[in-house]
């Protein structure tokens, strides 16, 4: 495998599958502080 | 609170109907949308696509038409579905008493798509049962369209193919079956049976074909970049276009499911949940087919290019020609490879059909169960003329107009009347803000009311000037307008007739949100 292949998906991955993991992990984050009654989240 | 506007109705009465079957959690809304984004499309159209508009360089625009096009439209259909809580004709009726017609279009290309889809998922079904002894042998082309499909002729129809209806058969059983049992009990609780499913047999599929002799060639053939492609105005347009249909947004499913949220739900976020799973699969999608793809051009010592494909070809065809190929276990990789398909093509399916139910229900006040049978039962029996000899020809004519001149169009409609005709792009921002832990910027309307309209104007003319350019796939012209522009019409007629009918009960308005 080339290196410019290589280097275009190990970057494609990390965005949409980090970009992924970011949105869960907000909405995890957001949903306890909401349980916990943090008034700052809504 | 003060600027949202007071919601407009134009028809009021005593009777309230805002009470509406909810999802049972968020985790059960977001593995049915994701369940509906996630199609057969995914595993066979997104591959071939990127290969054939850049490779590597492909990402680039499919990653900005996703954030500029996909998720804001994600948001749009969530955003008009959770506030006006009803199927796309009873909320576009609340939007405008005149855009009912635009959800009923909707109905009419989901039940079209629903008649040839449960066919394809019925192919994938019988392949699992044939994959137990190889039965397509050294010629998996001929085993298809001969043996397996019996294909015709344009105009010579063929008998029913007994392989192809039976499945059908059981495919339309379990659909009914599962929105029969409503949406919490039965698309629900399917989707947290099929998508888990779905990954964990994808995922060993992926794993198997990256370590054949031979992936690395095929990833390489799918990922080096071609920089000067970009250039090129058609790689964009394939972009937005493959964005635009992968994600079920602009065909009522994505406006139903949101209507199911409770009053509490956070759209922005949910929408980028489900717009990044769906590039997420379809990126693992693309790793494991040109891992296998690259396995079998080193086997046939052939070069990769010569072994792509896309569509039926690459799953009914190509697929079945690498499972041969495996060096063990072939017919276990076979029943994960065509059982991974069913379970994807199903969770789309239910979606798609639970779209027009829901519209059946709002408008007529049948029960469930009644408009299940009703609706499903019916488009059923449409399904069966795709278990013909001329089944599979009949497929990809219906298939390609309803794509382009029904799902894209109704959904530049869409963007255009919500955004620019009714103005009320800025309404269901502040509905989404209100709702939902992570607020837009003007980023959304933007990319609603600007990029969006205008990309989609520019894949609806270039899907108009390929088929005036040359007949699809050289068919005879009368067979294309007949069954191709016949299909695409079809689903605006059946748009204008349900319009007609009046409702059972007055359009009442929904009470707005309150912080």
């Amino acid at each position: 495998m080339s290196t410019p292949a290589l280097v275009t998906m190990v970057i494609a991955l990390l965005l949409v599958w980090g970009g992924f993991a970011a949105a869960i992990g907000v909405a995890v984050v957001r949903t306890r502080r909401r349980r916990a009654g943090d008034p700052t989240s809504r | 609170v003060a600027t949202i506007q007071t919601v407009r109705t134009h028809e009021r009465s005593a009777t309230l109907r805002v009470e509406r079957e909810n999802w049972g959690s968020r985790a059960g809304f977001l593995l049915a949308a994701i369940g509906s984004a996630i199609g057969l499309g995914n595993i066979w159209r997104f591959p071939f696509v990127a290969y054939d508009n850049g490779g590597g360089a492909f990402l680039l625009p499919y990653l900005i038409a996703l954030l500029t096009a996909g998720i804001p439209l994600l948001i749009l259909e969530y955003s008009l579905g959770h506030r006006f809580r009803g199927s796309a004709p009873l909320t576009f009726r609340r939007l405008h008493p005149r855009a009912e017609v635009l959800g009923w279009w909707q109905v009419g290309v989901c039940l079209v798509i629903a008649s040839y889809y449960a066919v394809v998922i019925a192919w994938a079904a019988a392949y699992t049962w044939f994959s137990l002894d190889l039965a397509w042998g050294p010629d998996p082309e001929a085993f298809l369209f001969e043996s397996y499909l019996g294909a015709t002729e344009p105009g010579e129809l063929g008998g029913f193919r007994l392989g192809v209806l039976l499945p059908l058969l059981g495919i339309w059983v379990i659909t009914l079956t599962v929105l029969a049992g409503g949406v919490r009990r039965g698309v629900e609780r399917a989707n947290r049976v099929l998508i888990p499913l779905l990954l964990l047999t994808f995922g060993v599929l992926v794993v198997r074909a990256i370590t054949l002799p031979g992936a690395a060639t095929g990833l390489d053939t799918f990922f080096r970049p071609q920089w000067g492609a970009l250039t090129d105005g058609s790689i964009w347009v394939a972009a937005y276009g493959q964005i635009f249909f992968s994600l079920s947004v602009g065909f009522a499913i994505m406006i139903t499911y949101a209507s199911y949220l409770p009053k509490r739900s956070d759209l922005t976020n949910n929408a980028f949940i489900a717009g990044l799973a769906n590039s997420s699969f379809e990126l693992l999608a693309g790793i494991g087919v040109f891992a296998a793809l690259g396995f079998l051009a080193a086997s046939q010592q052939v070069g990769v290019e010569e072994v792509v494909s896309g569509g039926v070809g690459l799953a009914f065809v190509v697929f079945p020609a690498i499972l041969a190929e495996l060096p063990a276990l072939n017919p276990f990789f076979g029943v994960l490879f065509f059982g991974a398909l069913v379970a994807a093509g199903l969770s789309s399916l239910i979606s798609i059909t639970e779209a027009s139910v829901s519209a059946v229900v709002d408008k007529f006040g049948l029960s469930r169960r009644r408009t299940v049978l009703l609706v499903g039962g019916g488009t059923a029996l449409v399904s069966t003329a795709y278990a013909t000899g001329l089944g599979v020809t009949l497929l990809d004519v219906v298939d390609n107009f309803i794509n382009a001149f029904g799902v894209a169009a109704v959904g530049l409609v869409e963007v255009v009347i919500v955004g620019w005709v009714l103005r009320r792009s800025a309404e269901l921002r502040i509905h989404a803000d209100l709702v939902s832990d992570v607020s837009l910027g003007r980023w959304w309307t933007v990319a609603l009311v600007a990029v969006t309209p205008l990309l989609l104007g520019a894949v609806t003319f270039d899907n108009l000037r390929q088929e005036l350019a040359t007949p699809y796939e050289g068919l005879p012209l009368g067979f294309l307008v007949t069954f191709g522009w016949g299909a695409a019409l079809l689903a605006v007629a059946i748009g204008v007739a349900f319009t007609t009918r009046p409702w059972r009960e007055p359009v009442t308005a929904v009470p707005e949100v309150r912080p």
